[in-house]
């Protein structure tokens, strides 16, 4: 009978951890400074064992820290084996190869004891608003020119600040106040975490993780093996997905094949280098690609490191998603975010009753900048830096229309526009779905959005631009169609287009117009309910012109 | 007359509860409660039979009523359940989709089938209209009054009911809002609308439109409602005051609620709430945990200083098994507490991974747990309780209902047991601690969330399910002490009795400490606090009032605001620093550390007028009093441990205050058990509560 309550209880302690890491990423949420972190929710927490290995992760926070975090461990572990460590020590980076792949990212891990004697290690990752340099945009020609650089280091030794780490931060943040915080805020989550973990181990005399670690991975191993198993074993599936690109096109390639009780992924014929930031470090290659197989195919296993194990990428040197130091990768996410489309595309050919149309996926976020920093002397507003997060449609779904003007594969969240209105000097005079924007289909994509954005006064300002899909709009599946493309420019009678990547200014008197992609459709139009059709009409979200000539009604 | 008799009434969603407490001359206290089945389509007609019912028991006439207070869950029904009116949204143009939008995000990252949930107002409802304030409230473009106009004829032929109006930043300045009002009053007078700048006056215009279409939605149908129960009760010759419960836990006027029927959508759960701040008070405890453990949810609800924790955001009609995110987003007053899919009828079963699962599905009262015997077959949480031998399958419920142990057993080993290897006692320990697990996990993560923490609390349990689970959800939380009050089946209805009538206003108002505005937040706090005295005389009737002042700060840069209370008087620049000092003290206490050398900023204040609550007497010490005898012994598994030993069972109403029982055991009453968990011991108080602590606590 203890065999059976040791089950039971095991099972408990693992619905704990998930709770503990739970309260970790909602402290975080509760401190942080970065609006990025606290509105947007670009973060993400875990603990782990003394190997490293991830045994839970927080169910808040975005994919694209998705076991990109959980390799940072390790590299902290090669530096600052698990022995060296002190109670009180906090260890930092933002290294984009040994963490989330660009500088805008911290990564801090600290060490739980117990009883004096280390027991597992919790990690968190922010996205922190500012970290210097040329700030978030595309424009560097290498990682050095995107920003401070921190080495894995010690930010706090025995519960003390580390005072000349903390002066280097502050001075190379144009935000340093909202920097330092954020560190302090990551610190004290992982605190937080430790307290709990310490706590469920004296509830039930626990001397260390490794039962416990054990059970989670053989679980959660043998769940992931058991779905992949039921996918046709070792056919090929491939895909390609089209990306803007800055300079030039890119084309991402992958060919996928079950086989062993793994997916592997080999990512041979994807487009070389850029020389501006749209490169990927590998981690985030892996972390993207693996959410994009997992929201499939086993979206119900908690991540950890077995339940992502069985996921393996071979992503080939000198291809865009295998970025080198000290290549340029700020932007990382414009082409990252599309790899789970592109994980899609493949397993369309062996569950097609499972996957979704491509969407508009990379996020259409304007880095938005004014006053002296643009105009000079000239300038009629207060210097201003803001980022706000945005969306086009998501892609169509088996049974089930796109969502519209929703962040995927992404997990941030926008900030409303009175609350940015209060922040900056700017004005959205227009934020509204994207009329005839959804791809159509049995099914149709999600619609886009229009945005028009000025600056108070209708001053001059400038976006560093970071918008894709707008030569390539998002694809629709087994008969649906494209959804609308992307379209950036300014608000004169010509039309104005700007580029969809690189700083711009936008001149006085002048607003920025942002037209989001909508998401592909799924299936022939022509076998949509009517019904469907006569309420997008009604809605105004479908003109009668497209009605007719797409879904034949009307 | 000296005496005075109350009565509260609680429509819930399966039973209308009713209370009245009447004292006599002598100061004496005396209570009366029955519940009714609630009549959905006419809910008035439940409350009326309810109020006949408690009447004929306390022998009472409807005249010797002195005061009736009412909670409903109604306008969160019609909300659910999309039963509201054909409701149109007049906004700025290019902001038709504010609603739809949200906050462009997906409540679960992994779900590729999820559903959000649906604005109440249809696309082709949202009317667009130029003009624009900006944030300071100036008119960058003026008001087109013609294009207002011009929507009447449109929202008539569509069949529209009723009207929201929001403009962006609407609520800094009203002047548009009230002029499109105004027009459209003029030519169609008997079209309700509700203003974004009264409903909710407060910055994030996702949050505050939602807010004013919701209570557009509903208002028609709760006016109504309200009319129709107000013309019945005086029909039967009630001519008392008649007030509403409100989700922030203050009492208001039926021409108020009829007005801002938004602010009613949590009541039943608040009235839960005020009661366990009663008893707190009744106690002396300074800090409580209040657990409203019912049939298909558990509200866990955080009480410090013997007053609810107030919140301003709320979600209603969640579409996603209770997932935060998954609802319509309300900001109105309500009292903070979470609620998850965890009940007796919550059903057990195992994920992929062999995972024991519990809820959010619930057996619901039919077919019911599988122990019913009417044709449910798959384990709810009752089973478990059932087969653990927690219950007595014939002395169930006062033996109204017997219940079927072999029944419950077949459905635990077919759905939990067999994927485990366990038998029927063992995976009904796997049910039982998984979702007292989910309900601590929600009590801590509910902590987390609202900046306070659990450590030191005593529980305040209640509800069917409350008092069965308590200890061990105190357990795992590391509380040494549970509290088992009585009346714990009607809790909310008798809470409703202690809730004093009262108004909060909040408004939006930003100024950082550097440069704080004392003038412009002195003529605000005047002007709200003129409001909220004026909406609580209508129900005071002359009754000593108190007000409250908060203002919500954080660091500048932050997300997140801590309420710290101000002085209830105007401001002088002396204050200032402490009350930044007061927010450094909260700040430190919840977060350890303090951040050096930021500002804090303000982003609105709240004032609350409210009549003073009368002073409780603090429960006198009782003399230890003779052990009651045990009715029976049941053998009884251990969640804990997985031992099985004999537990005695005590009836209730034999036990008298100072008597002492040690854990394990259970003590029985008609509507649920308590359980007394080894290690645990039992002591009636002098209030006739269960008093149970644990070890050297």
């Amino acid at each position: 009978m203890s065999g059976a309550l040791e089950k039971i209880q095991r099972q408990i302690q693992w619905n704990r951890l998930i709770a503990v890491v739970e309260e970790q990423a909602q402290t975080m949420i509760r401190t942080a400074f970065s609006t990025t972190v606290r509105e947007a929710g670009d973060l993400s927490a875990g603990v782990f064992d003394l190997e490293g290995r991830m045994m839970a992760q927080a169910v808040t926070g975005t994919p694209g820290h998705v076991n990109s975090m959980a390799e940072a461990v390790g590299h902290f572990l090669k530096k600052f084996p698990a022995h060296t460590m002190k109670p009180g020590d906090h260890y930092i980076t933002n290294d984009p190869w040994l963490a989330t792949g660009h500088l805008h990212d911290l990564t801090v891990v600290s060490p739980a004891f117990r009883n004096g004697k280390i027991v597992g290690l919790f990690a968190n990752t922010a996205h922190i608003i500012d970290i210097g340099g040329l700030g978030m945009g595309p424009e560097g020609r290498s990682v050095f020119e995107e920003g401070l650089y921190i080495p894995i280091v010690k930010c706090f030794e025995a519960g003390q600040p580390n005072d000349t780490f903390f002066d280097f931060i502050r001075a190379g943040s144009r935000t340093p106040v909202e920097l330092e915080g954020d560190i302090y805020s990551l610190c004290a989550c992982n605190d937080a975490g430790a307290k709990r973990l310490v706590e469920m181990m004296d509830e039930y005399r626990m001397e260390s993780l490794d039962d416990l670690a054990a059970f989670i991975f053989d679980s959660s191993m043998s769940a992931t093996k058991a779905e992949i198993a039921k996918l046709p074993q070792s056919v090929v599936w491939r895909g390609e997905i089209r990306s803007d690109g800055y300079e030039a096109p890119v084309t991402l390639q992958a060919a996928m094949r079950a086989e062993g009780g793994e997916i592997v992924v080999d990512f041979a014929g994807t487009s070389g280098l850029s020389t501006r930031g749209i490169n990927v470090p590998p981690a985030y290659c892996r972390a993207y690609a693996c959410f994009g197989l997992k929201c499939v195919i086993a979206p119900e296993i908690p991540n950890n490191w077995a339940s992502l194990l069985p996921f393996r990428m071979e992503i080939p040197e000198g291809c865009i998603l295998n970025a080198p130091r000290p290549y340029p990768v700020s932007v990382r996410h414009v082409i990252g975010q599309l790899i789970p489309d592109l994980m899609m595309g493949c397993l369309a050919q062996a569950i097609p009753d499972r996957v979704n149309a491509e969407g508009s996926s990379a996020l259409w976020n304007p880095p938005l900048r004014g006053g002296s920093q643009v105009s000079g002397q000239a300038a009629e507003v207060e210097d201003f830096e803001i980022i706000t997060f945005n969306s086009g449609g998501t892609g169509a779904r088996p049974t089930k229309d796109g969502l519209d003007g929703i962040a995927f594969p992404s997990g941030v969240r926008t900030m409303p526009v009175e609350a940015t209105e209060n922040v900056a000097p700017v004005i959205f005079w227009r934020k509204e779905l994207r009329p005839d924007s959804a791809g159509p289909g049995k099914t149709r994509g999600g619609f886009g959005q229009i945005m028009e954005i000025g600056a108070k006064k209708d001053a001059e300002f400038a976006v560093n631009a970071i918008f894709d899909r707008v030569a390539n709009p998002p694809k629709g599946r087994f008969g649906g169609g494209e959804g609308a493309g992307g379209w950036v420019g300014l608000d004169d009678a010509n039309g104005t287009v700007l580029r969809t990547k690189g700083f711009q200014v936008i001149p006085k008197g002048r607003h920025l117009v942002l037209k989001l992609p909508g998401g592909g459709g799924m299936g022939d139009p022509k076998q949509r309910d009517p019904a469907l059709v006569a309420r997008d009409v009604a809605d105004g979200l479908v003109s009668l012109a497209e009605a007719k000539r797409v879904y034949g009604q009307g | 007359m000296s005496s005075q008799a109350r009565l509260a009434v609680d429509i819930g969603g399966t039973f209308t509860d009713v209370a009245i407490e009447a004292t006599t001359g002598e100061d004496q206290v005396q209570r009366w409660t029955a519940k009714v089945l609630t009549t959905p389509h006419a809910p008035e007609l439940g409350v009326l039979e309810g109020v006949r019912v408690v009447l004929a028991r306390a022998g009472l006439q409807p005249s010797d009523i002195t005061l009736l207070i009412h909670g409903t869950t109604l306008a969160t029904n019609a909300l659910i359940e999309r039963k509201g009116a054909p409701t149109a949204l007049l906004t700025t143009e290019g902001f038709r989709d504010v609603l739809a939008l949200g906050n462009e995000s997906r409540y679960d990252q992994y779900d590729l089938n999820i559903e959000l949930p649906q604005p109440l107002v249809p696309r082709r409802w949202r009317l667009p209209v130029t003009e624009r304030l900006d944030n300071t409230g100036q008119v960058l473009v003026k008001l087109d009054e013609e294009a207002v106009r011009a929507w009447i004829p449109f929202m008539k032929a569509e069949g529209v009911q009723s009207l929201a109006i929001g403009f962006i930043h609407g609520f800094v300045n009203p002047v548009h809002e009230r002029r499109a009002a105004e027009i459209i009053r003029a030519e169609w007078p008997e079209l309700p609308i509700s203003l974004s700048c009264e409903v909710s006056p407060e910055m994030r215009e996702w949050e505050r439109f939602s807010t004013t279409v919701a209570n557009a939605y509903v208002q028609p149908l709760m006016a109504s409602y309200l009319a129709r129960l107000e013309a019945g009760l005086r029909s039967g010759g009630m001519t008392c005051p008649l007030f509403l419960m409100l989700s922030g836990g203050g009492l208001t006027t039926i021409e108020t609620a009829s007005r801002f029927p938004i602010r009613l959508v949590e009541s039943g759960p608040a009235g839960g709430a005020i009661f366990s701040a009663h008893v707190a008070k009744q106690r002396g405890w300074g800090k409580v945990l209040s657990f409203d453990m019912g049939g298909t949810t558990a509200k866990v609800c955080l009480i410090d200083d013997f007053a609810p924790q107030a919140s301003r955001t709320f979600e209603v009609a969640r579409v996603g098994r209770f997932r935060k995110g998954s609802g319509l987003p309300l900001r109105i007053p309500v009292i903070e507490m979470v609620e998850i899919g965890a009940g007796g009828g919550s059903l057990a079963h195992l994920d992929s991974m062999g995972r024991i699962q519990v809820g959010p599905e619930s057996a619901g009262a039919d077919p019911g747990p599988a122990c019913y015997g009417r044709g449910g077959t798959k384990p709810a949480v009752t089973d478990a309780n059932l087969t653990l031998g927690r219950y007595d399958a014939a002395a169930f419920a006062g033996g109204s209902l017997a219940l079927n142990t072999q029944a419950a057993e077949a459905a635990l080993v077919e759905h939990v047991g067999k994927g485990l290897g366990l038998e029927a006692g063992m995976a009904a320990l796997g049910v039982v601690e998984m979702v007292d697990e989910n309900m601590a996990n929600a009590a801590r993560v509910h902590a987390i969330e609202s900046a306070k923490s659990y450590e030191g609390r005593a529980i305040i349990a209640f509800g069917g399910g409350g008092p069965v689970h308590g200890y061990r959800v105190a357990e795992k939380i590391g509380v040494k002490k549970l509290l088992v009050p009585s009346g714990a089946g009607v809790g909310s209805a008798i809470g409703f009795l202690r809730a004093p009538v009262g108004y909060e206003v909040v408004k939006s108002l930003y100024t950082r400490f550097a440069s704080f505005d004392v003038a412009g937040v002195n003529a605000l706090l005047a002007a709200m606090s003129a409001e909220a005295s004026k909406v609580v005389a209508e129900g005071s009737f002359g009754a000593a009032t108190v007000e409250h002042r908060i203002g919500y700060m954080r660091y500048v840069g932050q997300g997140h605001e801590i309420a710290v209370a101000l002085p209830v008087r105007p401001l002088v620049e002396a204050d200032i620093a402490a009350i930044r000092a007061a927010y450094d003290a909260e700040y430190t206490r919840f977060y350890d550390r303090p951040v050096p050398g930021s500002d804090v900023e303000v982003l609105s204040f709240a004032v609350t007028v409210a009549t003073v609550v009368e002073d409780v007497e603090p429960a006198a010490e009782v003399a230890a009093a003779p052990a009651p005898k045990p009715i029976r012994s049941q053998q009884v598994r251990d969640t804990a441990t997985g031992v099985v030993a004999t537990w005695q069972v005590y009836d209730r109403t034999q036990m008298a205050p100072g008597a002492e029982v040690p854990g394990p055991c259970i003590i029985a009453e008609d509507e649920t058990s308590t359980l007394v968990g080894p290690g645990w011991t039992c002591r009636m108080d002098g209030l006739g509560y269960l008093e149970l602590t644990r070890g050297d606590a």
